[in-house]
């Protein structure tokens, strides 16, 4: 732990498992549901939200002392609309086929519950390097979740992984569909989305000492 | 530090501070990013149209269009004429491929005459008609591009889309989906028909050229009929300029 004190470590290791912004915090579920159908898709969402709540945190940590607090929710919008939309715009002028690919997420970054969530909850009232690995953190903890329940569906919905067929072809019958096996369909739909996240959460309780409750 | 971020003046001095800022400092990128994102959308229209009519980098089953540094140079060498057809009058305009369709749409809503873009091309000896269309996805507008011969028989198509889900109606720009639009007739029995994203079809080989179906992406319903529906409303327009071509 030569960089980061055991304090600060924890702000990273703390939302991957124990207090993880999706399965403990139930934040940022709606787009969890929304873009994991494809693993390609779940991997470019949590590395735009790795981004803006990375430097969001830092924003709004460097900011925390003169914002008023009747208008800090609208200012916290401000701020990672703002972000969102510089970022589209040089992606656009820069990497225009990237920006292409990321343009459905834009919207759903601005109102990704845990961005707010972290802006008001820690960066109002910690300093920007400790913000900057809350945020990096609960990112990670959402990327993990995100990536997680992205592969599954892919997998057992469309049975291919990144776009490839891992399983063989459904229609000239390969591989495993040569011996019967029929890709689920309903994986592909958000209420799967919702039971992949619900037996996450219902493994990680029952295995995870500290989250049993009596 | 609470009393003074409190008071009622220094909320409203804080606000319009931040709305100057922010709002300045956005104008700024958007003008100042403006150039560079008009030749990349000039750039991608091309790449569509050459896409469209069967001029990209596919190899197997991959996906590319024609380099960036090169689309210019093959658009003018495959795209012979561009045409404007008002009042099932055609004229030349080589400019036809930055036509706003969405603008066009509404000039027609309003009752007032609409500008048909429709853009001719050579490949080995072959004709492609390529006309551009726009129409609602489940989410926001999806549009495209569709290669016809002079018998309105599909010869390719490109989709896009601007927020459809992605895994679901966003897999309308997916190889799997846009390649068996081509050789489906949009005509029947000498009539428009075009083309349906049918959920019933029983040829999910796509063998059957004159069904005027290709089979529909599971979960992707509604932008799959959005697809249908502009396929079917907007090269209907094109019909009385392929009746002079016969």
């Amino acid at each position: 732990m030569g960089l980061l004190s055991k304090k600060d470590a924890k702000l990273i290791t703390d939302p991957l498992a124990d207090n993880n912004p999706i399965t403990i915090q139930v934040l940022g579920i709606c787009s969890a549901l929304a873009i994991t159908a494809e693993l390609q898709a779940s991997i470019v969402m949590s590395i735009s939200v790795l981004f803006v709540l990375g430097v969001g945190n830092v924003v709004i940590s460097l900011m925390r002392n003169i914002i008023p607090s009747k208008i800090r929710i609208i200012v916290q919008l401000i701020v990672v609309a703002a972000l969102v939309i510089i970022v589209d715009q040089v992606l656009k002028a820069f990497a225009y086929e990237l920006s292409k690919t990321l343009s459905v997420f834009v919207g759903l970054i601005i109102t990704n519950c845990i961005i707010m969530g972290r802006f008001e909850a820690f960066a109002l009232g910690n300093g920007p390097w400790r913000s900057f690995l809350d945020g990096i953190g609960n990112a990670l903890g959402y990327a993990v979740i995100l990536v997680t329940v992205g592969f599954f569906r892919e997998l057992l919905g469309s049975g291919t992984l990144l776009g490839f067929k891992v399983l063989g072809d459904p229609i000239e019958k390969t591989g495993l569909y040569a011996i019967g096996y029929e890709n689920n369909g309903f994986m592909l739909l958000s209420p799967m989305a919702l039971i992949v996240v619900g037996i996450i959460i219902w493994v990680q309780r029952s295995r995870n000492k500290a989250l049993i409750e009596d | 530090m609470s009393n003074k971020t409190d008071s009622n003046s220094y909320t409203v001095l804080f606000a319009i501070g931040m709305v100057l800022v922010v709002g300045a400092l956005l104008a700024f990128t958007a003008s100042s990013l403006r150039p560079m994102i008009s030749a990349n959308q000039k750039i991608e229209k091309q790449q569509n149209i050459l896409y469209a009519m069967g001029i990209n980098e596919n190899e197997g089953s991959s996906f590319a269009f024609v380099s960036k540094d090169k689309v210019e140079g093959e658009f003018g060498k495959y795209i012979k004429k561009q045409l404007v057809i008002e009042n099932n009058v055609p004229a030349e305009d080589d400019k036809a491929y930055l036509i706003d369709i969405k603008k066009q749409q509404t000039l027609a809503k309003d009752g007032k005459v609409r500008k048909l873009p429709l853009f001719v091309g050579e490949k080995d000896g072959k004709t492609f008609y390529i006309a551009p269309i726009r129409g609602k996805g489940l989410w926001d507008a999806i549009w495209g591009y569709v290669a016809m011969d002079k018998n309105m028989v599909v010869q390719g198509v490109f989709f896009d889309h601007k927020g459809e889900t992605p895994g679901l109606g966003a897999n309308i720009k997916q190889r799997y989906f846009m390649d068996d639009f081509t050789g489906e007739d949009l005509m029947s029995n000498g009539q428009f028909k075009g083309i349906a994203v049918s959920k019933s079809n029983n040829d999910p080989k796509n063998e059957d050229k004159t069904d005027n179906e290709v089979d529909a992406i599971a979960g992707a319903t509604i932008t799959g009929d959005g697809v249908a529906a502009m396929i079917k409303s907007e090269l209907k327009l094109y019909v009385p300029y392929f009746k002079t071509l016969k």
